[in-house]
This record gives structure tokens, C-alpha cells and sequence, in this order.
């Protein structure tokens, strides 16, 4: 299995995190996050999401993504699935599992991965709601902007 | 010369399609690529200061050479996670 990966399968926490403690001996601890669909969205009902890719280059900058925590938290391993396509309320859209010697450092690289992929990975949801449907568009995508990447940083340290 | 171009989510919805192909007078830039494509959908513009580019699946600036058969990608704001 993959460590980064952007999918219309569903996803497999269970598989991903044997996958990243398959060399654990040396961790203390696994981190992992999972991001939901959420039954409401800015005061509207959400139905469904469907999300878009542009696969090659959101593959290229989970890559980066976790190239940068490697070097922020050195011991640590981590992994990110994405999914895309429809996805129903309750489903995961995202995984992230991190090992490290220490749970901090696992902690803080789970929560950088997901801040940075709202930064700067090319994926789109389209929100299904009850009356209508948009695009939902957040951050303007820039890996070389500085002042994001220690923004995700700070959040994760915090 | 020829490149593809890519669209995605809203800025695909507004030009009715996420691919198409463009000829463009040589020497060009991923800018010389979108105003061609601004002047026949003009509502793509309002993305202009908010959007990303990338040339061949590489992040990209507004003034990035692009040859012939390349691939030219517009990105609005982002929403994954």
C-alpha cells in the first residue's frame, strides 16, 4: 500500500496504520487523523460531497507535504490517503497516521499534514445541500508561500 | 503552437469543459495561455488574483514560458481535507 495516495476507493485506516508501524520498534506512539463529511455546512444541509482532483500534482504535494514533516519532526513516518468522488455524510475523506518515537511529534505531524493539504494539495469539494450545490474554495494554493507553511506549523505546534 | 488546458471545479463549470485544447502564438506564457482563454470566457477572469497555475503538473507563475504540448492547468482556491 502506498503511503500517499489520492483515490476514489474507500478509505482504510486500519490497513494504512499497519502499514506505517510495520517498522515500529523504535515508536512509542501512532497518531492518526481521519476528516468526515459533515451533515451541515455554513448554516446549509449538506447531502453529499463530491470531490475533484487534479491527481497528478495533489499526489506531487501530499509527497511534499510529507517531505516537509519529515524534516520538521525527523523520526517520524507518515502516511495520507485522499479520497475523491462522491462521498456520502459520514464517510472519511481523508486519513493520516503518523509514528514516532514520541507522541508529540506524531500529534503535531498529523495536524500539519491536514493544515497544509487545505493549503496547497488541488482537490474541490462540491457541496450537495438541501436547495442548491457549490464549490467550496478556501486557501489559494502556494507551496513556495512561507508564511502559510509556518502558519500549518505554528497550528500544529500549539 | 498547441497546449492542453486544464480546468477544475467552478472555473470547469464556467467554460462548459475541463480540457481543451489551444492554439497559442509562440513565444507564450501560462499569462499568453489564459488571456486567450479569458477573451472567449470572459467570466473566468474574476478568478484571476485567486487562482493557481501549473505547467505539466508542476505548481507554475503567471509568467512561465510554455511550449508546444505542454500542459496548462487553472486551479482555483482549494478545498480538500
Amino acid at each position: 500500500m502506498p503511503l500517499v495516495a489520492v483515490t476514489a476507493a474507500p478509505l482504510d485506516l486500519q490497513a494504512l496504520t499497519a502499514e506505517v508501524a510495520r517498522d515500529a520498534s523504535g515508536d512509542g506512539a501512532i497518531a492518526a487523523f481521519t476528516g468526515l463529511v459533515r451533515d451541515h455546512n455554513q448554516g446549509r444541509a449538506v447531502k453529499f460531497l463530491e470531490y475533484e482532483a487534479y491527481e497528478p500534482l495533489a499526489v506531487k504535494a501530499l509527497e511534499r507535504i510529507v517531505n516537509e514533516a519529515r524534516a520538521a519532526w525527523p523520526a517520524t513516518r507518515l502516511a495520507v490517503h485522499h479520497r475523491i468522488g462522491r462521498l456520502e455524510i459520514g464517510e472519511a475523506s481523508v486519513i493520516i497516521v503518523a509514528a514516532s518515537p514520541h507522541r508529540g511529534d506524531a500529534f503535531a505531524a498529523c495536524r500539519y499534514t491536514i493544515e497544509r493539504v487545505k493549503q496547497i494539495v488541488p482537490i474541490w469539494k462540491h457541496e450537495h445541500f438541501d436547495g442548491g450545490e457549490v464549490w467550496l474554495e478556501g486557501a489559494t494554493a502556494d507551496p513556495d508561500d512561507e508564511e502559510a507553511r509556518r502558519a500549518a506549523h505554528r497550528i500544529a505546534c500549539a | 503552437m498547441r497546449v492542453t488546458v486544464r480546468l477544475f471545479a467552478r472555473l470547469r463549470d464556467l467554460a462548459g469543459s475541463g480540457e481543451l485544447v489551444r492554439d497559442v502564438e509562440g513565444p507564450a506564457t501560462v499569462k499568453t495561455v489564459w488571456d486567450s482563454l479569458v477573451a472567449d470566457v470572459p467570466a473566468l477572469v474574476e478568478y484571476e488574483r485567486t487562482m493557481s497555475v501549473a505547467v505539466n503538473a508542476e505548481y507554475a507563475r503567471m509568467a512561465a514560458a510554455v511550449k508546444d504540448g505542454d500542459e496548462v492547468a487553472f486551479l482555483p482556491p482549494v478545498s480538500g481535507g
